[in-house]
């Protein structure tokens, strides 16, 4: 496929490793910001290719991941007790709530049904008029015009039986959390470019000045990753600090102005609670009180309840680049894509699935370092 | 989660007013009805990127060249750096040299 296959390139990789292990002279701690980036990563032999003095901690940019529980919880009360449509992405319908997920509460009878589009999810709602259609909008700023756009849709034709739970999260504020963390490890940063595409580069200057952090707004290819990881390596040497786009295929400095507008049409920003982390100021997305009608936490009475995570689940830790899978006790024993106990094992996205999936390849690179 | 794939315009549907702008998009081999609303400018035959089922840009097949040439350019432009001292340089190389460092200061 075209401007898929050429960033695939074997020969071009190699060469890029061999100026990467040319530059680098010291250890340094970057972090992929998205999960899509850390798949690719993986799935590529990326981590044991680059040198050692190279560590990539792994961000905690997967929404499915980050959604808290109580969400969840209210879609599958949704699904189970008011007789709605309950759609979502894929990866969505696996994450554990406070005592299932929702492929259980399907597996117990709930309309529960995977989508690939929330526009898909509209037009479910003109087709069954007579039932409620509720879309688990999730996602990160890459999502959110999409997830506004079916709002918009709806609104336009009229339809009164169409609603979202909207769980957004906004990339910046998290990326700000963690570098004010004191524990922070991470030394430079690869910017998620989907994200990118949508918002720009712009909210990443003051970041760049405020914590002296190299930012590389970088794409999921192989090429890609290693163009991001040859630029911000080459900042961390020369002693800079700066914000450099290696995506500029796609992310245009300003982003994507109509599908700002969309977002900003439908939502505002509040706080936002990261399962696993904490409340991160200003880091989501609700829908605004204009379009109430398409909320369906509001429009539903959904009792909320006090939600509990497992506790011996380290995911906060992992999505704060402090720990990796491998350092977890239940990684691949009580924990499993199959029975998982936190939401990085869920998502193909989610760092404990990715190593899961590939857990063979590195664990041939353990042996070989051993 | 954040999975977008470019896909090529094969048509875009006529404009109707109050109805969201559609096209056609080949992505891989296969042909998907996918909502352009947010790319105003794209023409058939662009690539755009595909989220969700929502085109979010336009490829721009300039800049995805010129991000495959990048270590081609960038060792071009450590060898003119590090080429001989400046008394060694004809006019022309000079101007080269000018030009190489006013563009990488450009991108």
């Amino acid at each position: 496929m075209k401007y898929l296959t050429e960033y695939r390139d074997p020969v071009l990789a190699a060469e890029y490793l061999k100026e990467i292990k040319k530059t680098v002279t010291q250890p340094w701690t970057i972090m992929e910001v998205c999960g899509g980036q850390t798949h690719s990563l993986v799935k590529y032999g990326l981590l044991q290719m680059l040198p050692k003095e190279i560590t990539m901690v792994h961000g905690p940019g997967c929404p499915v991941c980050v959604t808290p529980t109580h969400l969840i919880d209210r879609a599958i009360y949704l699904a189970q007790e008011c007789n709605v449509i309950l759609c979502s992405f894929g990866d969505m319908l696996r994450v554990p709530g406070s005592e299932k997920s929702l492929l259980q509460a399907k597996a117990e009878g709930a309309d529960v049904r995977i989508l690939y589009s929330p526009l898909e999810a509209v037009k479910l709602a003109q087709q069954n008029p007579d039932k409620e259609v509720v879309f688990f909008a999730v996602g990160f700023e890459t999502t959110a015009p999409a997830n506004a756009l079916s709002v918009i849709q709806a609104h336009q034709l009229g339809l009164k039986n169409y609603s979202i739970i909207a769980s957004h999260v906004l990339v910046p504020p998290a990326m700000e959390a963690l570098l004010s963390d004191p524990e922070t490890v991470v030394q430079a940063f690869l910017a998620a470019g989907h994200v990118c595409t949508i918002m720009g580069n712009s909210e990443y200057y003051p970041i760049v000045e405020k914590y002296k952090v190299p930012i590389v707004v970088t794409g999921f290819e192989p090429i890609d990753l290693l163009q991001g990881i040859l630029m911000a390596v080459r900042q961390l040497e020369n002693g800079e600090h700066k914000m450099e786009n290696q995506y500029a295929r796609v992310v245009r400095e300003r982003g994507n102005l109509p599908a700002q507008e969309a977002i900003m049409e439908i939502f505002e920003i509040s706080n936002r609670m990261w399962r696993g982390m904490d409340v991160i100021p200003l880091s989501g997305l609700e829908v605004k009180e204009k379009y109430a009608a398409f909320d369906a936490t509001k429009k539903f009475n959904v009792p909320l309840k006090d939600t509990k995570e497992n506790e011996s689940c380290i995911a906060g830790a992992i999505m704060k680049g402090l720990k990796k899978p491998l350092d977890c006790p239940n990684f691949g024993t009580a924990c499993k894509p199959s029975h998982p106990l936190g939401a990085p094992m869920v998502s193909s996205e989610g760092s404990c699935a990715t190593y899961y999936h590939f857990y063979s390849a590195l664990n041939e690179t353990k042996k070989v370092e051993a | 989660m954040c999975l977008a794939i470019p896909g090529r315009i094969k048509s875009i549907e006529p404009f109707k007013e109050g109805y969201m702008s559609m096209g056609k998009v080949e992505l891989g081999g296969i042909v998907k009805e996918i909502n352009l609303q947010l790319v105003p400018d794209a023409k058939e035959n662009d690539y755009v990127l595909v989220h969700v089922g929502v085109a979010i840009s336009i490829v721009d097949e300039a800049e995805a060249k010129s991000s495959l040439e990048f270590l081609k350019q960038m060792n071009e432009l450590d060898e003119l750096y590090n080429s001989p001292s400046e008394e060694d340089l004809t006019k022309e190389e000079r101007v080269k040299i000018g030009d190489a460092i006013i563009s990488k200061m450009n991108t």
